[in-house]
């Protein structure tokens, strides 16, 4: 008995004040690791530890999920002079929460002759495929559950895999429409796809590496925005531009047009199903964004100018968590602009777009930054 | 964390969903009413089988993505190992590009990446 009374005793307290926490969080993790350990079997440590990380990303996923919703409406709203849901709690801020509400409490309608495994099936996949990979994201500095040496291939190839679930929706519904909405949802994640891919691979060249926390390291003296010169520029547009088309949205939601498709692939979908849809829709926006806050905004890193020492020091102040977010938002500001601005594209418009314009210039920028990269001409 | 986690992810997904499925099965409102069940086409009754043949122009992209694909995660170690490489790599990339150009334009010229 002795020995674990002893152990219990010595249990390792926070080396760093807890304020410095906010910054590193890795003091935090390592504690609650150590201190679990110290107090349980490794079994139950690890357990307790899988228990811990799944409710927390779930608890993110579900509070992103609704804020999302709720930011997008404010937007829209705003954008078109109106004001936006403004009944429900201060400014309206428990609006999505009503709604969520009302459509757990609503009525799953079987469709007849659809496709019932399949159906049901759907939207398991579009849940689970964000939820993979908003675990591989790194939210700030010791603050990430998965750290993968393949995170940039992973969060794409994962996040990618969501159109299945769009398909087999569109394709088990039994409607004609969700079957058009499909199929050009499909058309569309898969060409887009290609400029996702090889707008990161220009930023791979400059980091070195896969791993989404050595890339965010690699920015500490300078984002990837502006290390890379006019190629990581154009890197970012284009992936701007193909992340929007990826996730459904914008001017390029030809897979839900509601002026010709109803809903598209959803259209069948009533209650909670529907809302996983929703729900995955703006997760999916949400990972994009952070990716591209990661990869080209420098992540959780602060802003920095060259030797202004007084003016790092404060930016230095603000807790890398902030940062993250507040890059993470702007970009889906960015994209919520985009979808109030421009009109739909036509689907041969589209596929004009990436076919013939951004995948052969991103082919000559992926060239442009190895050479910048050979001759040592990046910051 | 280990790369085996990524199990747990999948689980709590797909318990997330099973979960408010069942909760929402036991706390719906049923009701049965054959017109009810019919797929929604703006009000008018379906007409014949959904699942007809469709625009082969969906092939041919699936087609061209294809290869464009696997060439993308081909570039990746490249893109990895680039750096440390120096030229070698980048002749290396050019040729690869140069025959990746040459199947673009070739697909660009037989029209199809033209939408009809």
């Amino acid at each position: 008995m002795l020995p674990e009374i002893v152990a219990l005793n010595t249990s390792p307290t926070l080396s760093v004040p807890w304020w410095k926490v906010v910054y590193d969080f890795s003091a935090l993790t390592d504690w609650i690791d150590k201190s679990l350990h110290n107090s349980m079997s490794p079994f139950w440590t690890t357990i307790t530890e899988m228990l811990i990380i799944g409710v927390l990303i779930l608890l993110f996923y579900a509070l992103v999920g609704l804020f999302l919703v709720y930011a997008e409406r404010k937007v829209c709203a705003f954008m078109q002079n109106r004001l936006g849901p403004n009944r429900v709690g201060p400014f309206g801020i428990f609006q999505t929460i009503a709604d969520l509400f009302k459509l757990l409490f609503k009525e799953l309608i079987p469709i007849k002759n659809a496709d019932g495994f399949l159906f049901n099936l759907a939207p398991f996949i579009v849940i689970i495929a964000s939820f993979m990979a908003i675990a591989a994201i790194p939210f700030a500095k010791g603050l990430h559950a998965i750290d993968l040496n393949i995170g940039v291939l992973y969060v794409m190839a994962v996040s990618a895999m969501g159109v299945i679930g769009v398909l087999l929706a569109g394709w088990s519904s039994n409607n004609k429409y969700s079957l058009i909405g499909a199929m050009r949802s499909g058309a569309q994640i898969v060409s887009y796809e290609l400029s996702v891919g090889l707008s990161l691979i220009t930023i791979v060249i400059l980091a070195g590496s896969m791993q989404l926390s050595v890339i965010v390291e690699a920015q500490r003296d300078g984002w990837f925005l502006f290390k890379g010169h006019i190629s990581a520029f154009i890197a970012f547009i284009i992936f701007l531009i193909s992340s929007t088309a990826e996730t459904n949205r914008g001017p390029f939601d030809l897979a839900e047009a509601e002026s010709e498709l109803t809903a598209g692939y959803h259209t069948e979908y009533s209650g909670i199903k529907f809302a996983f849809f929703f729900l995955a829709e703006y997760i999916n926006m949400f990972i994009v964004a952070s990716i591209a806050a990661t990869v080209f905004l420098g992540g959780w890193m602060p802003f920095h100018v060259g030797s202004w020492e007084g003016f790092n020091h404060i930016m230095d102040f603000i807790p890398p968590f902030v940062w993250y977010i507040g890059k993470t938002f702007f970009v889906i500001f960015l994209m919520m602009w985009f979808k109030w601005t421009f009109p739909r594209l036509r689907i041969d418009q589209l596929l004009t777009l990436e076919w013939k314009y951004l995948l052969p210039i991103n082919l000559f920028n992926v060239l442009i930054m190895a050479f910048l990269v050979l001759m040592g001409w990046h910051f | 964390m280990n790369n085996e986690w990524l199990i747990l992810f999948f689980l709590v997904g797909a318990s997330f969903v099973g979960l408010v499925l069942i909760f929402s099965g036991i706390v719906a409102p049923k009701s049965t009413n054959p017109q009810k069940f019919e797929p929604y086409e703006c009000g008018i009754p379906t007409e014949g089988v959904t699942w007809l043949q469709f625009n082969v122009g969906y092939y041919l992209f699936a087609i061209l993505f294809l290869v464009f694909d696997v060439e993308t995660v081909l570039v990746f170690p490249w893109a990895v190992v680039m750096k440390e490489t120096g030229m070698a790599a980048f002749v290396e990339i050019l040729i690869f590009f140069f025959i990746l150009g040459l199947g673009l334009l070739y697909a660009w010229k037989k029209h199809a990446l033209i939408w009809e």
